[in-house]
């Protein structure tokens, strides 16, 4: 009796509802108003648009000088002598496997036909890397320094990493039209946050009696930073610039979609005309160039390989068989 | 002459050391700050006086204040309140330019986990002061060689700290902070983190090392066995409070109160009391002087047993015991040269007691010596054993 009871007064609220006007908008005081969070947004975007075009130039002119010069080399140096070098200083980064590899990747990104739109693309990767090391490191280093920076920037990060990256391609269409340059600043927003986190966390991972010896014998707070935290805290960076050069070149298809050329392009035009097999090359070719660039990088951020770089790769080779030489055991 | 004096030193850890300070200096206890404010009394009005070329070792259990302490001295940490004066200077005034000054030049420091640059070669880690205060390459590598040399580890200069066992690392970091000829050391329980036994060796190299070097060191240790080994004074700190600054054989024989007795019981006596305090001063005849009679007479008014010999500069050269004294003058017998036995031991007044526990066999108590040589008493094998034993008198004397 009791629950049939309960069972009526459960159903009677949207009739309840229904009837008066009052109650309705109690129960949902949405229906009344909403802030209007979207036309602020518009109208701040409008206002940023109008009135801050010289600095959405500051920004874009430096990005397009140095894509500018990346790109033109790339694509002005004939394939065999840019693949001859790119697998050179894989090898003397990374050691000779991965220089192999990246070789081998190279030729087969040439030999489907995809040599140009690479080269685009690595230089779009490499222009946002350039700035992202450039913003991202110091950046880390101040959060790290400064407990309140970096309370200030870790939301910021959040919200960079976590908001789908076509959102932002809206206002930064808006602040700096679209192609190349825009794209590389798209890029940059999604693919910095890494770098600022792992080079904050490296810093602050530095152990602290490495930290109070530096500071025991006498050494600045720049002295403290170059011999002890950034060396110390080099791996974390470089693990930091992997991730970023991963993030980088995962945007491409994305910022293809504000008229970017490159690898993503030939994916976005497979996928609208239906044509599987352009969209696949493009995706193996990116897929190629991931796994080149991580390896390197990776390679870069082992810890203890940037010593001793010379003893490797070509330049080890010819200053061991110079070497050789003049001990007289190899005649040349 | 002292070369750090610290007065009323007071380190409050937290948010707001201020309302906590006022609330230590209305006589709050410990726990009642902490309870109150939530902030950390680390150091509770310490004064103290470290004197030039003195070893002080600052011993207590963990969290009683003494890695604060040490590192308010070269201003790790800057105090709540008070003074550290070094060479009349007060450091906790110093902006942070004569701090780093204080730093390159008059107080380096050993830490408890070597601390060493793992990225630097050890070499590197030892010029590494020299480098701060920038100079040259070719001086500072030379002078970090040196270094390097008076730890002996010359051989190891161009590998990484990691390839170097621990007691082969805590050298390099000696190393690193003698290179920068700094008067004051501070050391920050340098060896516990080493085995026992390169624990002691290292004791050893550093009271080699401060015979040549003079240095004022400040060494915190909780461990009683390496204070004692080391100490010229060893200051014990409880909860933030020095609770008995002492040499290490007052530290034994005088606790303050219960908690340095605890600290002290197990402690084996004979390793730290030194032969002069307990030598006890007896009638000596200079040679020549007296006939043996007059000797025999002034013997029984003293009631003395036996006797040494010492000659025209206060040095023994013989013994008698009264026995043999009432031979020789029953046998007629009037050269105490000749009768006096020559085979007795010396001992110097500042050796540890349990290094002449042998010297007992021949039955003869040894004579105590002064720096000079000079004849001071004797020691007896009576005196040794009423005060080696345990501390816990009472229960010994109720059975």
């Amino acid at each position: 009796m009791e629950f049939i009871y309960f069972y009526r007064s459960i159903l009677s609220i949207p009739l309840l509802a229904d009837s008066t006007w009052g109650v309705n908008y109690f129960l949902d005081p949405f229906d009344l108003y909403t802030i209007p969070l979207d036309d602020w947004i518009n109208q701040a975007v409008d206002f940023i648009v109008q009135n801050f075009r010289p600095l959405s130039q500051l920004i874009s002119i430096p990005i397009g000088w140095v894509l500018n010069g990346i790109q033109d080399n790339l694509l002005a140096i004939p394939p065999l002598i840019l693949l001859l070098l790119l697998g050179l200083s894989a090898w003397q980064l990374a050691g000779w496997r991965i220089g192999l590899f990246s070789f081998l990747s190279l030729i087969a990104l040439g030999s489907v036909g995809v040599w140009e739109q690479s080269m685009i693309t690595l230089s779009l990767v490499v222009t946002a890397l350039v700035f992202c090391i450039f913003t991202g490191i110091p950046l880390g280093i101040l959060c790290a320094r400064s407990d309140r920076i970096e309370r200030w920037i870790r939301p910021l990060l959040d919200t960079m990493q976590s908001i789908p990256s076509f959102v932002y391609l809206i206002p930064v269409v808006m602040l700096f039209g679209i192609g190349e340059v825009p794209g590389v600043i798209a890029t940059i927003i999604y693919a910095i946050p890494p770098l600022i986190r792992l080079t904050n966390l490296g810093i602050r991972q530095v152990p602290q009696d490495v930290v109070e010896a530096a500071l025991a014998f006498g050494s600045t707070p720049r002295q403290l930073l170059w011999e002890a935290q950034l060396p110390l805290a080099l791996p974390s960076i470089l693990a930091g610039v992997n991730q970023t050069v991963l993030f980088a070149l995962s945007m491409s298809v994305i910022t293809a979609m504000i008229a970017v050329p490159g690898l993503g392009l030939m994916v976005i035009k497979g996928v609208g005309r239906l044509d599987v097999g352009l969209s696949t090359v493009g995706g193996l070719g990116i897929v190629l160039l991931a796994i080149v660039l991580d390896r390197i990088t990776q390679a870069i951020g082992q810890s203890g390989s940037l010593n001793f770089w010379y003893k490797r790769g070509l330049v080890g080779l010819v200053l061991g068989l110079v070497h050789r030489w003049h001990l007289g055991k190899v005649k040349i | 002459m002292s070369k750090i004096r610290i007065e009323h030193l007071i380190k409050i850890y937290g948010s707001n050391p201020r309302i906590a300070l006022s609330l230590f200096q209305n006589g709050a206890q410990r726990n009642e700050i902490l309870e109150e404010t939530g902030q950390v009394l680390g150091i509770a009005d310490v004064s103290l006086e470290i004197n030039a070329g003195e070893i002080l070792v600052v011993m207590g259990l963990s969290g009683s204040g003494k890695s604060t302490l040490v590192r308010c001295i070269n201003r790790l940490i800057k105090p709540t309140s008070g003074h550290i004066y070094i060479d009349g200077e007060d450091i906790v005034q110093l902006n942070p330019h004569r701090i780093r000054q204080i730093r390159l030049n008059k107080v380096s420091m050993v830490f408890q986990n070597f601390g060493l640059f793992p990225h630097k070669t050890v070499v590197e880690n030892v010029e590494y002061g020299l480098q701060v205060k920038g100079m040259s390459k070719r001086k500072r590598r030379q002078k970090a060689l040196e270094n390097l040399a008076t730890v002996g580890l010359s051989q190891w200069a161009n590998y990484l700290p990691k390839s170097l066992s621990g007691g082969m690392q805590q050298r390099v970091g000696l190393a690193r902070a003698l290179a920068t000829d700094a008067g004051i050391l501070l050391m920050d329980e340098p060896f516990s983190a080493l085995d026992p036994l390169i624990r002691g060796n290292m004791q050893d190299e550093l009271l080699q090392l401060q015979k040549k070097l003079n240095k004022t060191i400040v060494f915190i240790s909780h461990d009683i066995q390496e204070a004692l080994r080391i100490g010229d004074r060893i200051a014990v700190m409880k909860d933030g409070c020095i609770v008995q600054v002492s040499t290490p054989e007052e530290l034994v024989t005088q606790p303050e109160n219960e908690y340095v007795h605890a600290f002290v019981q197990d402690v084996n006596r004979a390793q730290i009391l030194k032969v002069g305090s307990l030598t006890r001063s007896i009638y000596a005849c200079t040679v020549d002087q007296y006939s043996i009679e007059s000797v025999w007479k002034r013997m029984q008014t003293q009631q003395q047993q036996h006797i040494y010999i010492v000659d025209q500069y206060n040095q023994p050269i013989g013994y008698l015991h009264l026995s043999h004294l009432e031979t020789a003058i029953q046998q007629g017998n009037s050269d105490i040269t000749q009768i006096m036995q020559t085979n007795f031991s010396k001992v110097h007044e500042n050796v540890c007691l349990e290094s002449i526990f042998h010297l007992f066999q021949t039955g003869i108590p040894p004579a105590v010596l002064d720096d000079a040589g000079q004849f001071k008493g004797v020691i007896e094998a009576s005196d040794i054993l009423a005060n080696i034993g345990s501390l816990n008198r009472t229960i010994e004397e109720v059975n």
